[in-house]
């Protein structure tokens, strides 16, 4: 018997050590990992395994900049992140990754954010916010645009409270269906953006939301000139082996991405001729 | 490198030897016009003339069922471990068609992140490549895709000469072996009667389907509406058979089996199809390639437009497999000229 020490598959031990049901839906976890840091990057994904059910490909809703642990927000809404959600503090899983191309940071470096998230599209979405907010002076200025369906689904509520009292961002929200004590926006996330002003050379658009999100987001930031190559999406698919080896995350597209290693981060103008977002 | 000779009358003392140092592996004829690749001890049980086996090779390199981990659940955090028993296994009469679909597969599996099961089973695999002189039916396109001659891929390769077998040396470890099994040197007569056998393929093997390979990635990237895809849709049974038994198909789905003590269990990789209706759908309920159209589409330009990007190579071999398997009679022959029509 050989054992593959350097086996791909071999998993990280990371433990549970706060959890906290955020919505009927969306429950959110800290998880430190026994060998040190995730070392992950904005916009990147990790395979989450419990042993015995089985593994999901879930986004980091943290940044990089909080170190010693990190955090996954997890719908349930399949077989894994259904059993997940009955985890708590003091449980193991595995981890494999980080996975997959990160938001372009560094290209970002100076240049003004629009950041456009539509229901649990904030989780991978804030992992770049909150390392923008860290690293806040490299950036010039920066909206965030939310929307949800209902005030009850808004996620990070506490945070959001944060980042509407800042002054070095600007926050705007908007729900699909209003409720008795909400005094905000009513409306589809496409709404809100006719209202910011950027300056579209140098601003990037981040867009992180459900697949009929982007079709209308893109267009209201191409109407606002805003450059093909500095909308930068994250797309969804079902990333198995995150080692673009697979098949299931591959892209209809001429130049056939995997989504877990081309991706998940593209740009408008790398995926335009997708067949689907 | 070196050409040897083995006479045909002493292939079964060349398969006994070879089985005495490994375990060999060659096509056995299964009935119903039907081969497999199983393990043989003498050269009766090998089917020199046969049809592309039910099953490619690959089920040698990257197994229909793999545990790709042990977890162990006992004790205060969870312990796992990647362990695998690779079989030292010599694979004799494999035509270039499927030579041409383990290469394909080991730049997949090799490239980073890597794939440490295929490739420690593939160090552990000796190859002997046999020459088809003639088409092995009609449903194969090996010439389309250059794959009627030897392109490598093998440690010996045997060319049928009539009464004798000439054999390639193309490996260090071939040299080894066709010494240890004492193959005389081939002669000069033996060379000149190999390249006029290579002569004679020429008439033999002909473009199947009349469009110039340089051709089909430009009819591909101009494709992507064609009608055909709509028409293998309507008579596609979403079965999988054709990606199942495709030489270079390795798409998978990765699971886990928790045993009976509930403590102990381990992840297993299983042979997936992108042919199935739930292949590309996501837990939220999208599904990103609904119709069977899409999907039988996808097959295709995951093998003759994608790897071509990707790998610089047709990921199709010629083999003729997915049209033989296939339950709705979809051939690919038929599809490329019905496709390269349009394209005109």
């Amino acid at each position: 018997m050989t054992e593959i020490k350097n086996s791909n598959w071999r998993l990280r031990k990371g433990q549970i050590v706060a959890a906290r049901q955020m919505t009927d839906l969306e429950k959110w976890f800290e998880i430190k990992l026994e060998d040190g840091d995730l070392d992950h990057e904005p916009g990147q994904f990790v395979q989450v395994e419990i042993y015995g059910v089985g593994e999901a490909p879930i986004s980091v809703c943290s940044s990089p900049t909080k170190r010693g642990t990190f955090e996954l927000t997890v719908r349930a809404a399949g077989r894994l992140t259904r059993h997940m959600h009955s985890l708590g503090k003091g449980d193991w899983l595995g981890i494999r990754g980080p996975f997959g191309k990160p938001f372009p940071v560094k290209l970002m470096t100076g240049n003004d954010l629009l950041f456009v998230a539509g229901g649990l599209g904030i989780a991978p979405l804030r992992s770049l916010i909150n390392y923008v907010m860290d690293n806040r002076r490299e950036f010039g200025k920066v909206d965030i645009l939310l929307g949800c369906r209902t005030p009850k689904d808004m996620l990070f509520g506490e945070e959001i409270e944060q980042w509407q009292k800042r002054l070095d961002v600007n926050f705007s929200c908007t729900v699909d269906r209003t409720a008795p004590d909400w005094k905000g926006n009513v409306g589809l996330i496409t709404s809100l953006i006719p209202g910011v002003t950027i300056n579209p050379e140098k601003t990037f658009g981040v867009v992180v939301g459900p697949p009929i999100m982007y079709k209308f987001v893109i267009a209201e930031l191409l109407k606002k000139d805003m450059p093909e190559r500095q909308i930068i999406l994250s797309l969804e698919r079902h990333m198995k082996c995150g080692m673009g080896k697979c098949g299931h995350c591959q892209i209809d597209h001429p130049k056939n991405y995997y989504c877990c290693k081309d991706g998940p981060t593209f740009t408008y103008e790398e995926v335009k001729e997708a067949k689907r977002f | 490198m070196n050409y040897h000779i083995l006479k045909k009358d002493g292939l079964d003392g060349f398969v006994k030897k070879l089985a005495r140092q490994m375990k060999v592996c060659a096509p056995v004829a299964k009935g119903h016009g039907a081969f497999a690749f199983e393990e043989v001890s003498s050269a009766a049980e090998i089917s020199l003339k046969y049809v592309p086996t039910i099953l490619p090779p690959k089920k040698y390199f990257m197994p229909p069922r793999e545990k790709m981990l042990d977890f162990d659940l006992n004790g205060d955090k969870p312990k796992d471990a990647a362990n695998l028993e690779p079989e030292k296994l010599a694979l004799f009469g494999v035509h270039t068609c499927d030579l041409a679909g383990i290469q394909c597969l080991n730049m997949v599996f090799s490239e980073r992140p890597r794939d440490y099961n295929y490739l420690l089973r593939k160090e552990n695999i000796f190859i002997i490549g046999l020459e088809c002189n003639e088409y092995c039916d009609g449903n194969a396109s090996c010439a389309l895709v250059g794959n009627h001659y030897p392109n490598g891929g093998y440690d010996l390769f045997f060319t049928d000469l009539g009464d004798r077998f000439i054999v390639h040396v193309n490996t260090q470890k071939g040299e080894e072996l066709a010494e240890s099994l004492e193959l005389p040197k081939a002669a000069p007569t033996d060379l000149s009667a190999l390249e006029k056998a290579r002569d004679a393929k020429k008439h033999v093997f002909q473009n199947e389907i009349g469009v110039g390979p340089k051709l089909l990635p430009e009819i591909f990237s101009r494709g992507m509406e064609s009608k055909v895809w709509q028409e293998l849709g309507r008579r596609c049974v979403s079965c999988g058979n054709c990606t199942n038994v495709c030489p270079t198909c390795y798409c998978f789905d990765v699971s886990d089996t928790i045993n009976l003590d509930m403590k102990t269990g381990y992840r297993t990789r299983t042979w997936d199809s992108c042919q199935f209706e739930t292949f590309a759908a996501v837990a939220g309920g999208e599904n990103f390639r609904e119709e069977r159209a899409h999907r039988q589409r996808h097959r295709y330009y995951r093998k003759f437009k994608y790897p071509l990007d990707k790998f610089y190579r047709s990921f199709c071999t010629g083999c003729g497999r997915c049209t033989r398997a296939c339950m709705a009679k979809i051939s690919l022959k038929d599809t490329l000229k019905t496709l390269a029509a349009g394209y005109k």
